[in-house]
């Protein structure tokens, strides 16, 4: 019998971004087991409730993550917006709809980037990140913000987008198209590509379902369901259907992902085609009382908020479960079986977000 | 409201048994998660099959009450148990894998155990003429 | 401007940032503002490192961390807060976990503000610190010909 080592892998380690801990005891070059470890983001945030009031807190929601900023903007937005019946009108949730596309390509587009460093591909990391920039170009054109884009608001949106701008928009979304199939081609069917991800890190259907994984990780091992059918903001009156691959491996994820990017820019072209003129906000009056699980779709997969509001100002409780915290379960019973070499990558397939997971 | 949310309360000594059930149902556990109220805490045991969304709650009077881990049905609801364990300070017993409260380390212990002062909603009224707060 | 001969090479850690200026940071390295045509790389090994980017404030369990990296850094190291939520809290100074700036722990020579930074803005941080490197170099240099 060979020798047991525990390898520790982080907090700070080259391949991540953010800091998160695996125990992994190794058998020579295999992982047998990994023991995850958070807690090096947690700020509390959460607990914030007692001191902003309920308006205050979409701003803080915004930063729970910079990356899907503004989906938890919304997802809170939502969620209040639920608990005191307000109608939010039409352009707002057509608006909402466009920013989270983008929040979408822009995110994927960052993680097909990480994932290429860490399979070594350092050019087609840098392609990816290049293109995202043009995607961060319309998202600062439209909301002024970069990655913060502090559009989202209790009862609509704060900014609008006039038709000439949307126009535009079209024009560049179609050239972005084109350079992300090209980078696309090169993600799916590059034979050293394919060498590094099919076939590591297998997880099965089943697995999926019951370790309670969500979002591309989920779909990549065939289940379908994405909480975008839940028809918040204006996804009823799209037609779209979620991206779904069958293998569960790592191929699989960048499969769906590259697919979503498409899906993504689909969305955006209907969006721009179906906008109605129209306000985009109305007047909050009065104070939440009730409770709603908001749930929506981030990137990374279902975002659940829990409001529970008494009647006052502040909130009586408000709890994130971030798409990572679900994922992690999944990635801790994959991990043992794999190479060494392919743990960074195997981690990076869950897409994490630790500032999410820890709130 | 945009989806049908039920809402189940349980005790604590059902719990195992109704989570099972949903196990062998092949719900997936999307959250168990905490709340501290000024007279009570509620947990929130939440499952989704097909976007339905089903919420199991357990009402609890003191937070000294033992409450059973549901980490043996699924697996994955170590994660959470450790979670309200080190914020909440709740004793949840026989967790499959039990951090012992290093899940998170915080400056403050059980920072989620206290609850906020309750503020009355000021009420103006206008009285002779002029504005009093009660 | 500076005359030191060689670039700097940086060493970034994310303490409990919300990632939106860690990703401008990585996105400072991209095509787009691309500072490794200066020579100026991102290691992961804080023995490599000149500058330290430090984005997020700081947090009871990553104290250790950043003094860890800190001391792993040799002399002359400078240290750079980027984003509001490193130079002193941010919208979450009021969080029972945050302990605020990162001049709480360790001390810090420049601070990039924002939220989230920009990366010119990060750039021009950058900037700013190989010019205290380049100090800290000379008076080091004085210190070793004294004793």
């Amino acid at each position: 019998m060979s020798n047991r080592t525990i390898i520790p892998f982080g907090p700070q380690h080259p391949v991540l971004p953010e800091p998160i801990h695996l125990d992994l005891v190794m058998e020579d070059e295999t992982v047998v087991e990994a023991i995850p470890r958070i807690g090096w983001v947690h700020r509390g945030l959460e607990k914030l409730v007692e001191k902003k009031d309920f308006l205050e807190m979409t701003y803080v929601a915004e930063r729970i993550c910079g990356i899907c900023s503004f989906i938890h903007g919304l997802t809170y937005c939502h969620g209040i917006e639920q608990i005191m019946n307000i109608e939010v009108p039409i352009r707002a949730h057509y608006l909402r709809t466009l920013w989270s596309e983008f929040s979408r390509i822009h995110s994927h587009l960052l993680w097909l980037g990480l994932v290429a460093d860490a399979f070594g591909f350092e050019s087609l990391f840098m392609h990816s990140w290049r293109i995202r920039e043009k995607v961060l170009d319309i998202i600062e054109a439209t909301t002024g913000g970069r990655v913060i884009f502090g559009s989202a608001k209790v009862g609509g949106t704060r900014r609008d987008i006039d038709n000439d701008m949307l126009k535009r928009i079209l024009i560049q979304v179609t050239e972005i198209d084109k350079e992300m199939k090209e980078i696309s081609q090169t993600f799916l069917n590059d034979f050293s590509v394919q060498q590094r991800l099919k076939d590591v890190g297998i997880l099965s259907k089943a697995d999926a379902n019951m370790l309670g994984a969500v979002g591309p990780m989920l779909r990549a091992s065939g289940v379908n369901q994405d909480m975008r059918k839940l028809n918040y903001a204006a996804y009823g009156q799209i037609n779209w259907e979620p991206v779904i691959a069958q293998e569960g491996d790592c191929y699989a994820r960048v499969q769906v992902r590259v697919g979503e990017l498409f899906q993504a820019s689909d969305i955006i072209r209907q969006v721009i085609e179906k906008i109605p003129e129209g306000p985009v906000d109305v007047k909050v009056t009065g104070m939440p009382q009730g409770e709603f699980f908001a749930r929506t779709e981030q990137p990374r997969g279902e975002v659940i908020y829990y409001l529970k509001g008494n009647g006052t100002k502040n909130l009586e409780r408000m709890r994130v479960r971030t798409p990572t915290f679900a994922n992690i379960p999944a990635i801790t019973k994959v991990l043992p079986g794999i190479q060494l070499a392919d743990v960074p990558m195997m981690l990076l397939t869950i897409d994490p977000c630790i500032s999410c997971t820890e709130r | 409201m945009i989806e049908e949310q039920k809402t189940i309360e349980i005790s604590p000594s059902d719990l195992v048994v109704k989570v099972r059930d949903m196990f062998v149902e092949q719900y997936r556990l999307v959250q168990i998660g905490a709340t501290k109220l000024p007279d009570r805490i509620e947990i929130n045991y939440s499952f989704d099959k097909n976007y339905q969304f089903i919420n199991f709650r357990l009402i609890l009077m003191d937070d000294k009450v033992e409450i059973p881990s549901v980490s043996g049905v699924y697996w994955n609801a170590l994660f959470y148990e450790n979670e309200i364990h080190d914020l909440f300070g709740l004793n949840i017993k026989g967790i499959v894998l039990d951090f012992k409260g290093t899940f998170y380390e915080t400056k403050e212990k059980f920072a989620f155990a206290s609850c906020p002062p309750k503020v009355e909603p000021i009420v103006r009224v206008k009285e002779k003429g002029k504005l009093n707060e009660q | 401007m500076t005359y030191l001969a060689k670039s700097p090479w940086i060493i970034h850690y994310d303490a409990t940032s919300c990632n939106g200026c860690d990703i401008e940071v990585l996105a400072c390295l991209t095509p787009m503002y691309d500072v490794e045509r200066f020579g100026v790389i991102n290691t992961g090994n804080p023995k490599h490192a000149d500058i330290f980017l430090i984005t997020g404030s700081v947090n009871e369990q990553n104290i250790k961390v950043v003094e860890n990296i800190y001391n792993q850094m040799p002399n002359p190291k400078v240290v750079v807060a980027i984003g509001i939520c490193a130079t002193s809290g941010g919208i979450f100074r009021e969080c029972y976990n945050v302990l605020g700036g990162v001049d709480k722990v360790i001390p810090v020579d420049v601070y990039v503000p924002g939220c989230a930074a920009r990366p010119e803005a990060i750039i021009d941080g950058v900037v700013k610190a190989i010019g205290v490197l380049e100090q800290k170099h000379t008076q080091m240099k004085k210190g070793a010909a004294v004793s």
